[in-house]
């Protein structure tokens, strides 16, 4: 017993530094195949890793009238975002503190970090905070019932909203199933949606009128600005991890599992990374940019099927 | 089986009685210096050990008691058992923040002689209806919360609206003590009488039932605020100064909450498999409606009584799946919903409570509740924004707070429902949890925008940019409750385990012990299924914030340098340019409102040249006015022009008309037999 907790805690400390140590390398990657499929060369994939140790070594800069919220905010988000990212099976299900915050429980955390980051964006009081803030929450009123509602099918399937139980769950196989199917499409809408990605959000565009995200934190420099590119990079591994450990679960070492299990674990955590990151720029690239009012169909069709799903389960257990 | 009084109800019934002698001391000393103290002082020291002694209450026997008041032959009936105690607790919390902010917001009242005396005549009626045990108490009881308040919505009757707002009010409150009329009735019908205890002994059976469920849902409903019936609610509760505002919305809605539960789940016998249903349609109903006009709205106070409509909604989901798991036999799942509707029943009460006095604040401040004339408060209210924050926060349902511990324990009830035989809960509880969840992603875009417009940016306005911290009871009062918040949010457990008496007696069965639960987690079914420890969440976003701010500050810098804003290299100086509440609901209201109230936006763009002012014309109307409420106050209208006529008759037609009612009223009784 006590072996098996001491062996998840280090599955736990290693999963925590694993994934703040990846997520720069995986949004570096989607970067690069972008740039390779558009024929540019494109930066290394480690060129996000400068950039934060750039940003961390600048002084921040602040309006004149930011408040103490508007300084508070950039650690907030980091940590609440890290503290859900931690929370999902990358590598192996063992996870000592995963009992202490199920699946909607993370989806609440990254609402709090959004809810903050919303408001640090109407902090200074510009019309380009407000409009990213604004815009960020009409997403989000639609991206979060409809994670809500895939977080009820998984939950119904596998009896549990726990998700390294859901994660074993589906290791042991439940079959193809519809209401599964539909989750997937919504999820992956959703995903699309919350790492502002297009066609929802550009994280490249240059052009004010069309940022979300990138107009709330016009106003950040400095360490600030790292703390929250970080946030959003570890915020698209979260969303690649949760995919992969609950609809391509295959690999994930099962809690106290020895050495060779948790390098094959990690391994195939590093493929499916790649895969992720690989699908997401083909996505990216193949299709184009929506208006902003065009997002609330794209969003509402995820939570229709997610509630389609749920639907299906609670009229059978099978389906 | 007559019940022996406990300490706890005579000292629940001392504190009415106290509350109703400060009445009239506070009608006595209104216009003098002392008014204030004694009115808000006695009932903060009434309700405080009013509070205390009903949490002792809540694991204590029932105790009863049969005072010679009231209708002769039944008396004064009073009962103390779980669930009233469960709601003095509430009422005398909320009640004790509202005198202690109250001593400091009362200050600015021009009219104290309007409020003083029905502030505790109110607390009074409120501590009451838990109390009462027999129809005529508890409706006397009602109807005395509902005058007092009334008396407390038209206090500043010169500011333009509030009288229409108590006229509204009061005609929903008479539908709503006509409909609770009717439903004791049927209830007394089933052979008892008019005591509780005889209703309990013989619940009304089949179709009686049924209609009692119906009018349950018409009279408290209406005073909680469940669409249709809540359009009194946003034009009533800000209308009110605010630490009453706080009261209603906070507590009183709470009260019609117990009404609800008395009935249904008490007297009205086992339910049918059925009545769940258009209880959590109701109140997913309320939830959606509530929120998204909520949005719309451009006034502090209205905004957070729209919220108020939300929440109701999502307590009435609870209860109502606890229904359903009760008449088809999951007694854990049934104890499950009720905790959890009772848990955000005190959740709502404390924060609520906290956002009214925080717009009180703002409103003493600056003077205006108008979102539009304010911004920058953060810089001028420190104590105010940070706990006004919680506030937001909490009521976002957002992790760790209280808030979100409640909403996750009505998802995880949901979850358990696929086991319901019935097909059309099968059907209409999925579609409920997606509704619910709606509403909790809209309450955080309506609270960043309420928090983002008033406290954050730069001040629209004069005031605003003036402003200062409010006094020192005003802050207590609002950090105590914030206090509460973070407390039921990192502790869940504890407030849970101690609702389970009330849970015990209402559906048979409790949750599992949370307290034995490791590292205060709580666990509703089993460990395997869904656990949650808020604290541990708490600890682990702090260090991992307060460890990431000291790594950088040490390795990388903390330089900070102050400059004018980016604003993409066109900062504009003034305020107006910023996002308004109006523009800063745009989005939402093109996705939701266009449909579902007709919201539409007219701009008038002036000619080039032109001197003219560019006008945006926003409109939204309430399908309740406009479709339920409008025709049925024109068909009174007509109606009554048409009767006027009555009123011009010649002597020899008013007896003619006597003739013919006393023929009919005899054809009538002839007939019957």
């Amino acid at each position: 017993m006590a072996n098996l907790q001491i062996a998840n805690l280090l599955v736990q400390g290693t999963q925590m530094l694993l994934v703040l140590a990846l997520a720069p390398l995986l949004t570096g990657l989607v970067r690069k195949v972008k740039a390779r499929l558009t024929r540019r060369r494109g930066a290394s994939v480690f060129q996000p890793y400068r950039d934060l140790a750039r940003l961390l070594n600048k002084e921040a800069v602040l309006a004149h009238n930011a408040s103490w919220l508007f300084r508070a905010v950039p650690y907030l988000l980091f940590a609440a975002t890290w503290v859900a990212a931690a929370l999902v099976p990358t590598f192996g299900t063992g996870l000592i503190f995963s009992w202490s915050a199920d699946l909607i429980v993370i989806t609440a955390l990254l609402g709090s970090a959004r809810f903050f980051l919303a408001l640090a964006g109407m902090d200074v009081g510009t019309s380009f905070g407000g409009i990213g803030s604004s815009r960020e929450v009409m997403i989000s009123s639609l991206a979060e019932p409809a994670m809500i509602m895939i977080v009820f099918s998984l939950a119904l399937v596998a009896h549990s909203t726990q998700l390294s139980t859901i994660a074993s769950v589906m290791v042991a196989g439940v079959g193809l199933r519809v209401s599964l199917a539909l989750a997937l499409v919504a999820l992956a809408i959703v995903a699309v949606a919350e790492n502002g990605r297009i066609p929802v959000d550009n994280p490249a565009t240059h052009l004010e009128l069309t940022m979300v995200h990138e107009a709330m934190v016009l106003e950040y420099s400095g360490r600030h600005l790292a703390l929250i590119e970080l946030a959003a990079q570890l915020k698209l591994l979260l969303f690649i991890s949760l995919v992969a450990c609950v609809f391509v679960p295959w690999g994930l070492a099962p809690a106290g599992a020895g050495a060779g299990a948790v390098v094959l674990g990690m391994a195939s955590y590093g493929a499916k990374l790649a895969a992720g990151a690989v699908l997401l720029a083909v996505f990216e690239t193949s299709i184009a940019k929506m208006r902003v009012f065009r997002v609330p169909d794209f969003l509402g069709a995820a939570l229709m099927l997610g509630l389609l799903g749920t639907l299906l389960l609670f009229v059978s257990r099978i389906l | 089986m007559a019940l022996a009084p406990t300490v706890q109800l005579l000292a629940a019934l001392s504190a009415v009685a106290a509350l109703l002698v400060l009445a009239v001391a506070g009608a006595v000393l209104a216009r003098g210096p002392l008014g204030r103290p004694v009115v808000y002082g006695g009932a903060l020291a009434v309700t405080l050990l009013a509070a205390v002694s009903a949490l002792t209450a809540i694991p204590a026997p029932i105790g009863g008691l049969v005072l010679p008041l009231g209708i002769p032959w039944i008396g004064a009936n009073l009962r103390l058992d779980a669930l009233s105690a469960v709601f003095l607790v509430v009422v005398n919390l909320g009640g004790a923040a509202a005198s202690l902010y109250g001593l400091g917001y009362g200050r600015h009242d021009h009219a104290p002689e309007r409020v003083l005396p029905f502030f505790p005549a109110f607390l009074a009626g409120m501590n009451l209806v838990p109390l009462a045990a027999d129809a005529y108490t508890f409706l006397l009881a009602w109807e005395f919360m509902s005058l007092a308040s009334w008396a407390l919505v038209i206090s500043h009757d010169k500011e333009a609206g509030n009288v229409q707002a108590g006229l509204v009010y009061i005609l929903m409150a008479s539908f709503g003590t006509l409909a609770l009329m009717l439903a004791f009735g049927l209830l007394a019908a089933g052979g008892g009488g008019f005591t509780f205890e005889a209703m309990r002994a013989a619940p009304p059976t089949g179709w009686a039932g049924a209609v009692v469920l119906v009018l349950a849902l018409l009279g408290a409903g209406s005073k909680a605020g469940l669409v249709p019936l809540h359009v009194w609610l946003p034009l009533a509760h800000p209308a009110a100064p605010s630490h009453v505002s706080a009261l209603m919305s906070g507590v009183m809605t709470k009260v019609a909450v117990y009404g609800f539960i008395r009935i249904v789940f008490d007297l009205a016998g086992p339910p049918d498999w059925w009545w769940g249903i258009p209880v959590i349609v109701a109140g997913a109903i309320a939830g959606v409606v509530g929120v998204l006009q909520a949005l719309l709205q451009s006034d502090t106070k209205r905004v957070l009584a729209f919220s108020t409509i939300e929440n109701i909604g999502l307590i009435f989901v609870g209860l109502g799946l606890a229904l359903a798991f009760k008449a088809s036999g999951f007694g854990g799942a049934a104890a499950l919903a009720f905790t959890a509707a009772l848990f955000h029943v005190f959740n709502h009460a404390a924060m609520k409570s906290l956002l009214f006095f925080g717009a009180g604040a703002v409103l003493t401040a600056t003077g205006s509740r108008v979102m539009d004339r304010l911004g920058g408060l953060i810089h001028r209210m420190p104590v105010t924004s940070v706990v006004m924050l919680i506030g937001a926060a909490a009521i976002s349902a957002l992790p760790p707070l209280n808030g979100f511990a409640s909403e996750w324990l009505v998802f995880q009830a949901i979850l358990l429902s696929p086991e319901l035989p019935a097909w059309g809960l099968k059907l209409s509880v999925p579609a409920a949890g997606a509704l619910l969840a709606l509403a909790a992603a809209l309450a955080a875009a309506c609270f960043v925008r309420l928090y983002g417009i008033v406290f954050l940016g730069r001040p629209r306005s004069e005031q605003a940019a003036n402003a200062h911290e409010v006094d020192a009871f005003s802050r207590a009062a609002m950090i105590a409750l914030a206090a509460i918040c973070v407390a039921a949010g990192l502790f869940p457990g504890l407030v849970i385990d101690a609702l389970q008496p009330a849970v015990t007696a209402l559906i048979g069965v409790k949750m599992p012990a949370q307290s034995e639960v490791a590292w205060l987690s709580i666990v509703p079914v089993a460990e395997s299924r869904s656990s949650y420890n808020g604290l541990l969440v708490f600890l682990f976003i702090a260090s991992s914030a307060l460890l990431t701010a000291f790594i950088i500050h040490r390795l990388a810098t903390g330089a900070v340098r102050r400059a004018p804003p980016w604003d993409c290299g066109f900062p504009n100086a003034d305020p107006v340019t910023q996002y308004s509440a109006g523009s800063f609901a745009q989005p939402i209201r093109r996705v939701f409102a266009r449909t579902l109230f007709a919201a539409r936006e007219r701009v008038e763009m002036p000619p080039p040249g032109s001197l003219a002012p560019a006008r945006i014309e926003i409109t939204a109307r309430d399908p309740a006015w406009a479709f339920l409420f409008l025709p049925l106050a024109g068909l009174v209208e007509r109606i009554a022009t048409r009767a006027n006529r009555l009123q011009y008759l010649t002597i020899r037609q008013y007896l003619a008309l006597v003739f013919g009612a006393l023929v009919l009223l005899l054809l009538v009784l002839a007939l019957w037999t």
